[in-house]
């Protein structure tokens, strides 16, 4: 199942920059570290988290292996129309997980 | 507030000329909260920002979730959590007649778990179980700690204060040396704090996860170079008990941060 925490503001009017929130559960594994056998625990990391709206993507990283485990990305947008804010994030593995949110712009 | 209240506290023990050794007095009382950078105490404040909500929301699905071959949801005997749940962090560790010891919220879950749902227990530290904990817990935030009555918990309660005094490992350290005796001062880079357990299970930035309460006794038992007991030993949850008599009064946090 999918863990993540995103906050977008319900409502903002029109032209009003607004802050958006964005945190997943994920163990960032840098596979730099060596677990109890001696061998190197393969690393596993969210490469890229890119935010759509209303499909059309206006805010986008690319991760490294310094990031934290669950990471937390803050971004500002400017509210222009109402409608749907997408997130995806995708691993190493290619895996995407996604979350979605709504704002009412008046 | 925090250098007044130092001062005060060294002032009034070279008047007196002694140490502390009965514990902490309760104007002195305060959560590792307090101890923190304002940084990391946004971080736990704000519910947006704070990682251990990650687990709260996972245990708020594992609560919804049917298990074991009694293909049964925690919710299904005990409903809406909100409700139910609430203030049960706070009285934990409580009594448990079935073994006549007392038992703490994570072993509770894994009992409900093999007795009611008739489901394999969780193992310590997964996620699963530190989910339904922080979940379980969260629904007590901001209630004071209020260890149980219980007369049957005495002998164990008093076997944790006794742990809690006994010097032990290579540095010959017991958790009073540095809890009741040096709090405030610095082990490090680090502040002591009075080892409030208030917002188990929580996050901390060291771990990069969610850990709970034994995990976090078994980590001071290796820093003073002790053997540390297994998790879920009875030793644990006697000392667990303890630290909640000591911490009573103090608020929920669940799930705190700590650095």
């Amino acid at each position: 199942m999918a863990r993540a925490l995103v906050n977008v503001p319900k409502t903002a009017r029109q032209g009003e920059v607004v802050e958006i929130k964005a945190m997943i559960a994920h163990p960032m594994e840098t596979g730099y570290r060596i677990g109890p056998n001696g061998s190197n625990i393969p690393r596993d990391i969210i490469r890229r988290f890119a935010c759509t709206y209303n499909g059309e993507e206006v805010f986008s990283a690319d991760l490294h292996p310094a990031v934290s485990a669950n990471p937390f990305i803050a971004f500002t947008l400017v509210a222009t129309t109402s409608g749907t804010i997408d997130f995806t994030w995708t691993d190493d593995a290619g895996k995407i997980q996604t979350a979605s949110a709504m704002i009412t712009v008046n | 507030m925090h250098a007044l209240w130092r001062l005060a506290a060294v002032g009034a023990a070279a008047i007196c000329g002694i140490v502390s050794a009965a514990g902490i007095e309760d104007g002195e009382k305060r959560s590792g909260f307090d101890f923190m950078t304002p940084e990391t105490q946004a971080l736990q404040a704000d519910e947006m920002s704070n990682p251990g909500m990650l687990w709260v929301l996972q245990g708020e699905q594992l609560w919804q979730q049917a298990e074991g071959r009694a293909d049964v949801a925690c919710a299904g005997c005990h409903d809406d959590a909100s409700q139910t749940m609430r203030g049960v962090a706070a009285r934990y560790p409580a009594f448990d007649a079935a073994t006549g010891r007392p038992i703490d919220l994570a072993g509770r879950i894994n009992s409900c778990r093999a007795e009611r749902q008739q489901a394999e227990p969780l193992a310590p530290e997964s996620d699963a179980l530190l989910a339904l904990t922080a979940y379980v817990a969260h629904q007590s935030r901001g209630m004071p700690i209020t260890p149980g009555t219980d007369a049957r918990l005495a002998p164990f309660r008093d076997n944790g204060r006794r742990l809690f005094q006994s010097r032990i490992g290579q540095l010959q350290l017991s958790c009073a040396s540095c809890h009741d005796d040096n709090w405030g001062k610095r082990l490090g880079g680090s502040v002591i704090p009075q080892a409030h357990p208030t917002g188990y299970p929580l996050y901390r930035l060291e771990w990069q996860t969610v850990g709970s309460l034994q995990r976090r006794l078994r980590n001071c038992m290796i820093g003073v170079r002790a053997e540390p007991f297994a998790f879920g030993a009875p030793e644990l949850v006697d000392l667990e008990l303890h630290l909640t008599e000591r911490a009573s009064g103090l608020l929920v946090e669940t799930p705190a941060v700590r650095p």
